[in-house]
């Protein structure tokens, strides 16, 4: 069987095929210590976790012992490929220094302590605050990386059983400018697209989307397009020159901060021409006439001038999009979390509408995710919104959630919006939420303006819950620390951005008292006391199927229905694609067909909001915009970012992930092969703007904002100029410092990213700050940035190539026949 | 013919809601989406100052086209002070103040908008009518967005 470094060739071998064709199936698998599958004790069924692709896998065991992965074959998603993250990554289970014992600070320091006391310390706080102030007090902060069961457990604690408002995930990061742009132009969240659409696509539009490093196989299958007959044509939006803007037929490089602005000239030339499907748009669709005299006001030529890029290139761009048969789009955080974030994403949305590309071979939409369970944060309400795309402003929907929990519908607070990350922060800070339980997440590295959010979660008064497999740097400032379980060690299902549906089996015990976060979350629910209407236990499963059933009934008749689904039914084969029920029984590959959409009033997830103000729409302004259900083209006006380079911060620092690293590398910064492809930041610049100061690869640069300063070498990238580049993942659990810098600089990007949030879906702004950039030392050597990706040198002399060696080999193996 | 009473009332009136939209903003630095969102909706005002003042010429009005109030060195302090005031309780009381403030001038705003778009389609002003179609669906969001921000602020402020 074949051997490939898969550090040096993240996406391996290609296997080309042509539109319309299968995709070939191709076998990826690695097992650790030189094993082989003859030593493999059992294979367990799962799916992968260090992004949102969803592909299935098998992890292997033996000795009771996680030893590595192989793809599922049989998987829609993937065809048996992994990507790199998910061949090494699972050896960060294994990992000596996994939480084992609950901690609880005593005398300033954490010390090991047994579950009663920390769970009674932890229920005890928490009820003593609602009996002195109320559930005003309590918040909650999930993750993107739980289990459906965990978080629909979550949500119905927090909701029906405490009634706080203050619930949300760092989904928040990463995909609430998804579900926003979709609720926008939808009314409800849920993927138009499916993968099968990049099978036959002619034209494929990434905006803000490096998927080559987010979505390794999913580009795998682009590329295999790419390889074979008749292949798409790329465009891409993009201020770096990633794998994908190499691939691109038209590469737009924008200035950050400018997405309206290039969308709406896009939109401009689509309707100049009449590129529009007008028999779609008038039969299945409000707003174009508010929509056509917006954009009438963004030719490319002013566009060209805000976003500083060639107005051919946006033409040409339009042509392309105008005139696709088959258009396939997604978008990610190069959109959702710069300056204008759902109005930007929303006018993607708009694309598809007016070009009539929706619920049709080929024609897919996809607003990404960057997590691996963000879809059923978002699905099953632990980002604060409520379960199954249930709308919060619609009085008949909380009270059909009341039954389905079998609560007051008062209990259930409806009153406002849910309570996003960073308004509970700032809550913490006024000092009205004293109890902040934060599960699976790490907020003191992945949060904008660090110093404060330090100096928020350390806020005397505050009683910080951290429930982690690590001791992050979140956990080392906890009062109390939970040890958690994680994949493999656990049992439960999650849903990736195409709205497939996988089953993640127990492989192994977790490490000494470790426990699954489902346990520990209903072990809560009890302590406290928390009761239905009619004095029963609140939560009343026990495990993860019984509260899989329990999720089952309440989406039931919803979008995301899951009342055809089981652990049987996803045990043995490839994962299926919401909604399944007893009228598509096998899932659901499209929705939206025939323009027949979730939005009518009395049936959508949101009326919507302003895309400026965020300020949400009620029920009469919705119904007579929409009273049939439509979609709803939403127009938007360009405004320039906040925070604007200045004479002194003359660059624009935009933050971001590489291949190899997931979030604050807890996991990933575990693993040997992806530790050492991506061991330390970075910061990359155009060859230009070093060129001007006489900067070389691998000098020791600082970059400072208003809030921070970050140390990091020179990495001379294809960048456009005028920007700057640091990569988001380097915290400070592996440094002296701990959960801090240990001196004047850091290397956490987020030290000097700006408090800002899109109004609309309250994502955080991480791509428009404004910084200063100054030489510290000369170069020793090359900066320890990867060359395979979007941080490929512009001149690779004198620069080792990433490799992982023999250490990285994993296996390869074509389908039956090899390559068409 | 009184329209020119009709634009002048605008014009002071749209300054005046730009006004207390920047000194609210300047007030809470420390509520991010307050400081930014007020900020960019003052932006409207602004323009629709400079527009009145145009438009004016027409009806023998000398109206200023520069709107009142840029940020100066007043107003950075302000915003230096509230982003530490802000820091410590009970700032959530006086956001409701000014987001109720805001409500009322804004609703009067666009009062004098509908007073302004009925005399203009009765003295079949076209120029004018459209000006006030283009304008007013601007301060009805920026009332929109004042309520909004109240109801969801409100309750952790006066319940907590």
């Amino acid at each position: 069987m074949p051997r490939i470094d898969r550090i040096a060739e993240p996406w391996g071998t290609r296997t080309p095929y042509g539109p319309g064709e299968t995709w070939p199936t191709r076998v990826d698998s690695y097992l650790a210590d030189g094993l082989t599958e003859d030593d493999v004790d059992r294979w367990v069924q799962s799916a992968t976790i260090l992004h949102s692709n969803g592909d299935g896998l098998d992890i292997a065991v033996k000795d009771d012992r996680i030893v590595g992965v192989r793809g599922r074959a049989v998987d829609r998603v993937n065809h048996g490929r992994l990507g790199p993250k998910d061949l090494f990554g699972w050896q960060a289970n294994n990992s000596p220094d996994r939480l084992t014992r609950p901690l609880i600070r005593r005398d300033g320091a954490l010390v090991e302590c047994d579950w009663d006391t920390a769970m009674d310390a932890v229920a005890g706080r928490a009820r003593e605050l609602l009996d002195e102030q109320g559930p005003s007090s309590i918040a909650f902060y999930t993750t993107g990386q739980l289990f459906l069961e965990e978080y629909y457990t979550l949500g119905l604690i927090a909701h029906g059983g405490i009634g706080t408002n203050h619930v949300d995930g760092n989904t928040r990061l990463c995909t609430a400018t998804a579900a926003a742009a979709l609720k926008e132009t939808f009314a409800s969240d849920g993927q138009p697209g499916s993968y099968t659409d990049l099978d036959s696509a002619d034209v494929i539009c990434l905006y803000g989307h490096n998927m080559a490093e987010t979505q390794t196989v999913l580009w795998t299958r682009v590329l295999d397009r790419l390889a074979g007959p008749n292949p798409p044509t790329i465009v891409c939006v993009d201020p770096r020159e990633t794998p994908v803007a190499r691939a691109a037929t038209v590469h737009l490089a924008p200035r950050p901060g400018t997405n309206v602005m290039l969308m709406n000239a896009l939109l401009h030339e689509i309707v100049a021409n009449d590129w529009v499907d007008s028999g779609y748009v008038e039969a299945h669709a409000v707003g174009f006439e508010e929509l056509a005299k917006r954009v009438a006001d963004y030719p490319p030529e002013v566009a060209a001038e805000v976003c500083d890029v060639p107005v051919e290139q946006i033409r040409e761009a339009a042509r392309l999009i105008g005139t696709a048969e088959r258009l396939v789009s997604t978008v990610l955080q190069g959109f959702y979390q710069s300056h204008q974030a759902t109005a930007a994403a929303v006018q993607v949305n708009n694309v598809h509408v007016l070009r009539g590309m929706l619920g049709r071979p080929g024609c897919g939409l996809l607003q990404m995710n960057g997590q691996p369970t963000a879809q059923n944060t978002r699905e099953a309400g632990a980002d604060g919104d409520l379960p199954a795309f249930r709308n919060w402003s619609n009085d008949q929907h909380i009270q059909d959630l009341a039954r389905v929990w079998n609560v007051d519908p008062l209990d259930i607070p409806h009153y406002s919006p849910p309570t996003h990350i960073m308004q509970q922060l700032r809550y913490i800070e006024e000092g009205s939420i004293r109890f902040f339980y934060v599960t699976a997440t790490n907020p003191a590295v992945s949060l904008p303006e660090l110093r404060r959010v330090r100096e928020l979660l350390s806020k005397e008064g505050l009683f910080l819950v951290v429930q982690d497999i690590f001791l992050s740097e979140t956990a080392q400032l906890a009062d109390v620390v939970l040890p958690a379980a994680t994949w493999g060690e656990k049992t439960g299902t999650f849903t990736n951005v195409d709205r497939t549906v996988h089953l993640s089996e127990k492989a192994v015990d977790p490490p000494g008292e470790a426990r699954p976060d489902l346990d520990i979350l209903i072990d809560f629910a009890h302590r406290l006391g928390l009761e239905d209407k009619d004095g029963a236990p609140l939560v009343k499963w026990s495990d993860p199927e019984g509260a899989f059933e329990g999720w089952k009934e309440c989406s039931r008749g919803r979008p995301c229905d899951y009342t055809g689904l089981s652990y049987d039914k996803l045990r043995g084969g490839s994962g299926i694609q919401w909604p399944v029920n007893d009228e598509h029984p096998d899932g659901t590959e499209r929705i939206y067909v025939d323009g027949q959409f979730w939005a009518a009033p009395d049936y959508c997830e949101s009326y919507g909001r302003d895309l400026v103000t965020g300020a949400p729409l009620d029920e009469t302004e919705y119904r007579a915009l929409n009273p049939t259900g439509k979609a709803v083209l939403k127009a938007a006006e360009y405004l320039p970012p906040h925070e604007l380079p200045s004479e002194q911060f003359p660059f624009q620092l935009i933050t971001g992930r590489t291949l190899y690293h997931f979030h604050t590398r807890t996991k990933t910064g575990r693993a040997p092969q992806l530790q050492a492809a991506a061991p330390e930041v970075w910061v990359e610049m155009s060859a230009s703007d070093a060129g001007d100061r006489g900067w070389a690869e691998g000098d020791l640069l600082e970059v400072a904002t208003p809030r921070g300063r970050v140390s990091g070498r020179l990495r001379i990238s294809g960048i456009r100029p005028g920007v700057v580049f640091l990569p988001f993942h380097y915290g400070y659990w592996d440094e002296p410092g701990g959960h801090e810098p240990a001196g004047d600089r850091g290397r956490a990007a987020n030290e000097l990213t700006l408090t800002d949030w899109d109004a609309c879906s309250k994502q955080p702004i991480f791509k428009t700050a404004a910084a200063a950039v100054t030489r510290l030392a000369e170069a020793t050597g090359p900066a320890p940035a990867p060359t395979t990706t979007g941080s490929r040198p512009v001149v690779s002399a004198g620069i080792p190539e990433t490799r992982g060696g023999a250490a990285a080999e994993a296996l390869e193996q074509p389908a039956p026949g090899g390559a068409r | 013919m009184k329209l020119h009473l009709a634009i002048e009332e605008l014009h002071r009136s749209e300054n005046h809601l730009a006004r207390a939209l920047l000194a609210a903003s300047d007030r809470h630095k420390a509520d991010h989406e307050v400081f930014y969102v007020a900020r960019d909706i003052a932006g409207w005002s602004q323009r629709h100052v400079t527009e009145l003042a145009r438009i004016g010429a027409d009806y023998g009005l000398d109206l200023h086209p520069e709107p009142e109030g840029e940020s100066g060195v007043l107003e950075k302090v302000q915003q230096a002070t509230s982003d530490l005031l802000g820091r410590r309780p009970e700032p959530g009381l006086l956001l409701l103040a000014d987001l109720r403030h805001i409500h009322r001038e804004a609703a009067g705003v666009s009062l004098d908008w509908e007073l302004l778009a009925q005399a203009a389609q009765g003295a079949r002003k076209r120029e004018l009518l459209e000006l006030a179609q283009r304008c007013h669906p601007d301060t009805l969001r920026q009332m929109r967005w004042a309520n909004a921000k109240l109801k969801e602020s409100a309750t952790q402020a006066l319940v907590s």
